[in-house]
């Protein structure tokens, strides 16, 4: 017979300790969850990453609606247990649920501790725990104001460069005098503090706040010094209590937290609490690792092997802030019978420092290079005496033993037991033989299979390395992949190489590159030719003969042999004049088609080929010239009618969208580039699925880049915020150009930034000007060699040969 | 059969092809980096692309509809594609290239 298992709480730590008892024991429990949070288990862990805009909230889903189904749970999302009966073994929610229990499971979790100000509770004051609050979060970011972040530990700093991606100005104030006191030594902290204003935050230490002021919602964040620091956001990260408050009223045993014995039973039989919630052993746990540790213990409990006990482990610390590495753990506190071994490379912003006692690690701080961090762990878990490798132990693992650099050796050392994924406790071993019996060949089913790597990720690099010596060859995670079968090297080097040893003709690059080809192929042709002429603009002679044929008669190929045409239409604006010039055309020719594209223009097709310069002859007469829409290059900048007409525009977006196509037509790029410009939020033409977009608002124009509406449908990302628009075509210039010089042939937009980061290139181009201005003149200097019609070039004799046939042999009367 | 002169070597340029309309449908006429000239029908087998809009390396092209790539010497299709080009002998003689056409024999009598 089933037994009912209620579960108050939908953390982490529940939803681990659910798989482990439906592995364990399935079917022995009919499980009934509640969850305060309307919503179903998350990566609480990867919050951060969601507020930064790296990840998006489904990406952190844990168990998605289908788990629950499949498992056969009742989630009540949105219910707040507000009552446990003990005696009638049953459980209340607000919104009036009563559900019975064999067994119950609290997993409260915690509540963030609000600091005892005055205006602690005003509007705009909000903590950092859930979803919620990272939706608060997003939603006062948009205002692109100051924020203030009380807290300078390791939510606090998440929440600060969260914020600082999402463009505000941030301050975080700390009441210590370094930031991370409990996990970093006062040297590390210095370094944190460094890295993190680097990124352009404010770091006030030794800020004791008095009130926070406003009146009917946050102004500003006063301190005791009497210094104020406006903020239109405070975020309060000060720390987390345990949420033992209904575990209290029901009359359990509560101390800072619920205690429990290490078997994760309450003070009653029936009652298991675990996670954040609890008290074990007089310790308090907020890191996921030792929570995992109880969700297994509690398993086992619940599906009748009570043996299992929770046992304590120093869990080391890790910043999950992309581009700061910092890794610390154990005791690393001064004292007379300790030792300490530090390193120390100011330039290369390293800091190490191990703390010994009676020579064994109790404690490791790393900051900037934490590569050894799990051998250090380890060597610190097991307690091992390091006397011998004590000359050397700072330099790391692959120094020991006269091994090389190598850095698969330093994981192929590490004992089975090693621990390589701190989150979900999971050690070499286990990681080994998963690969091998189950034949895992990808880091997803390894993931899939183990749950390394599967919660925060810092240690992927890691599992890769051990799938790498576990594989050997077979998996290579990062292969180049070879333009084509003419070459070994793949586009990124031959980029690289064609710059380094200034190549500047195909067959240069094929002779000093050790093509295996003599004259390369369909593939790598087209590619070396971009390459060719986005380096060397005015050097490089563009080889025809390399191009597809599409971009070398400057017409789209149609599957009968015959060809269209799109004339521009300068941010899709036309007149009387222009339609009836294209209407005589198409007369004129008898073409059979005329259609209205999705980049505001007209395609004309059904053109022979021989008919093509005379079809723009005539449309040059009347103003036109080519629309690229055959050419890996700038194709349209869709507008809507802006400030012109609509009474909801609030800039010129047709005048910019001309200005932007204007100024890059002509130019060659890696794939093709569509833009548009929309003149308020409502977004009529379509900006955030375009390569480059703008939304015009009343404050300037938002760039938006990387979207895609083809084969991939993907929105935009937002690049930025400039208030002029010549600073918009500015940005948006500096941006194409950077993807001109970086991107593979054949990549889109969306693609190469995804290869490079939003970061990179939001750094390179909008937060950089020197850099951007780079960007900006290189381009321009590139478009004095791009910027010729090529129909009017073939109107006036250009390239014949491509137009007629070389020759016709006439019907038997004439041959000879 | 009989030799046709469809013009000078100078007409195609290298890495290319022009066509040539003839009573038994359009040739390509591709010239290669080392200037030899081969000629097949102007027809893709897989769903008639003009290959002598193709790119041109080696003694192959690749038809530009689909990519598939065909010798220009035997007129099969390379890789993994099955068909073959219908390839017409070629004669270059003094810079001149002339085509062997079965229209010759008609055009004889």
């Amino acid at each position: 017979m089933t037994e009912k298992l209620v579960i108050v709480g939908n953390g982490m730590a529940p939803g681990r300790m659910l798989e482990h008892l439906f592995e364990a024991a399935p079917g022995r429990y009919e499980v009934t969850i509640f969850n305060a949070e309307p919503r179903v288990n998350y990566d609480r862990i990867m919050l951060s990453p969601v507020l930064s805009g790296e990840k998006t909230f489904e990406e952190i889903v844990i168990h998605g609606d289908g788990w629950y189904i499949a498992n056969g749970v009742t989630l009540y999302k949105g219910h707040k247990i507000v009552a446990i009966d003990r005696a009638g073994k049953t459980v209340t929610s607000d919104k009036g649920v009563t559900e019975s229990y064999d067994k119950l499971v609290v997993a409260t979790g915690s509540v963030p501790f609000i600091i005892p100000v005055p205006g602690n509770d005003l509007p705009g004051v909000i903590t950092y725990r859930d979803l919620d609050d990272v939706n608060a979060m997003l939603l006062a970011a948009q205002s692109r104001d100051k924020a203030v972040v009380i807290g300078g530990g390791l939510l606090g700093l998440e929440a600060a460069a969260g914020l600082k991606e999402r463009d505000m100005d941030v301050t975080v104030l700390h009441v210590m005098p370094t930031l991370m006191e409990r996990q970093l030594d006062p040297a590390a902290g210095y370094l944190l503090q460094k890295a993190v204003e680097a990124r352009g935050i404010e770091v006030i230490t030794k800020a004791d706040t008095r009130a926070i002021l406003g009146d009917k919602r946050v102004t500003g964040v006063e301190l005791k010094d009497g210094r104020v620091i406006p903020a239109s956001l405070v975020v309060m990260a000060v720390g987390i209590r345990p949420n033992a408050m209904l575990a209290k009223e029901a009359g359990l045993e509560v101390g800072r937290g619920i205690v429990v014995n290490p078997s994760m039973q309450t003070s009653d039989p029936s009652v298991l609490a675990l996670g954040e919630c609890v008290e074990v052993e007089a310790r308090t746990y907020g890191l996921v690792a030792p929570l995992y540790q109880m969700a297994r213990v509690a398993a086992e409990n619940l599906a009748g092997t009570p043996e299992a006990r929770f046992v304590h482990s120093e869990t080391p610390t890790k910043l999950k802030v992309t581009g700061i590495d910092l890794y610390s753990v154990g005791d690393f506190a001064d004292g007379d019978d300790r030792e300490e071994i530090v390193l120390r490379d100011a330039s290369a912003g390293i800091y190490k420092r191990v703390v010994l006692k009676d020579d064994r690690i109790i404690g490791a701080v790393l900051f900037g290079e934490t590569a050894d961090g799990a051998w250090l762990a380890d060597l610190q878990k097991k307690q091992t005496d390091i006397s011998a490798m004590r000359d050397t132990l700072i330099f790391g693992q692959a120094l020991q033993g006269g091994t090389s650099a190598d850095p698969l050796a330093a994981v192929a050392a590490l004992a089975d037991d090693a621990e390589i994924c701190g989150c979900n406790g999971v050690c070499k071993g286990t990681i080994v033989s998963a690969i091998t019996s189950k034949g895992l060949t990808n880091l997803d089913g390894v993931r899939a299979h183990t749950k390394a790597s599967a919660s925060c990720g810092n240690c992927t690099p890691l599992v890769e390395k051990l799938m790498t010596l576990t594989l050997g060859d077979s998996y290579n995670p990062a292969a180049v992949q070879p333009i084509c079968p003419c070459t070994t090297l793949g586009h990124d080097e031959v980029r690289r190489l064609i710059k380094a040893k200034q190549l500047k003709t195909i067959p240069a690059v094929m002779q000093e590159l050790e093509w295996k080809t003599s004259c390369g192929c369909a593939k790598c042709r087209p590619a070396l030719n971009y390459y060719l002429v986005a380096d060397w603009p005015n050097e490089y002679a563009d080889d025809y003969q390399s191009r597809f044929i599409n971009e070398r008669v400057h017409a789209n190929i149609q599957k009968d042999g015959t060809y269209s045409i799109v004339p521009r239409m300068w941010g899709g604006v036309t007149s009387a004049r222009e339609l009836r010039a294209i209407a005589d055309v198409v007369d004129k020719f008898a073409i059979p088609t005329v259609k209205v594209t999705g980049g505001q223009r007209i395609d004309m097709l059904g053109i022979k080929k021989e008919d093509l310069p005379a079809v723009w002859a005539d449309l040059g007469q009347a103003g036109f010239v080519s629309g690229h829409a055959y050419a890996k290059g700038l194709r349209t900048v869709k507008t809507c009618v802006g400030t012109d007409w609509c009474r909801f525009g609030t800039q010129d977006s047709t005048g910019l969208g001309i200005r932007i196509e204007k100024f890059m037509w002509g130019s060659w790029t890696p794939a093709k580039v569509k833009m548009a410009v929309s003149g308020c939020p409502r977004n009529c033409a379509e900006a955030t699925c375009k390569d480059v977009g703008v939304i015009c608002v009343d404050s300037g124009f938002e760039i938006h880049f990387a979207g895609a509406a083809g084969l991939d449908i993907k929105g935009t990302e937002v690049l930025g915020l400039v208030k002029t628009e010549d600073e918009a075509l500015e940005v948006i210039v500096a941006l194409v150009q950077m993807y001109r010089e970086q991107a593979r042939y054949l990549e889109r937009i969306y693609k190469w930034a995804k290869r490079i980061g939003t970061d990179e290139i939001r750094k390179q181009v909008l937060e950089n000007t020197a850099r951007r201005q780079e960007y900006f003149d290189r381009f321009v200097f590139s478009q004095k060699f791009a910027q010729i019609d090529p129909w009017a070039e073939r109107v006036s004799g250009k390239d014949k040969h491509e137009f007629r046939p070389m020759a016709a042999v006439p019907f038997p009367q004439a041959a000879e | 059969m009989g030799w046709f002169e469809i013009g000078a070597l100078e007409d195609i340029p290298q890495r290319g092809a022009r066509c040539v309309e003839t009573p038994q449908g359009r040739i390509g006429v591709f010239r290669t980096a080392d200037d030899k000239v081969y000629a097949v029908e102007d027809h893709c087998p897989h769903r008639g692309g003009p290959l002598s809009q193709g790119i041109v390396h080696g003694a192959s092209v690749t038809c530009p509809l689909h990519n598939w790539v065909f010798s220009l010497e035997t007129g099969k299709a390379l890789g993994a594609d099955e068909g073959a080009l219908k390839t017409i002998p070629v004669r270059l003689v003094g810079g001149r290239i002339s085509l062997a056409l079965d229209v010759a024999l008609a055009a004889a009598e």
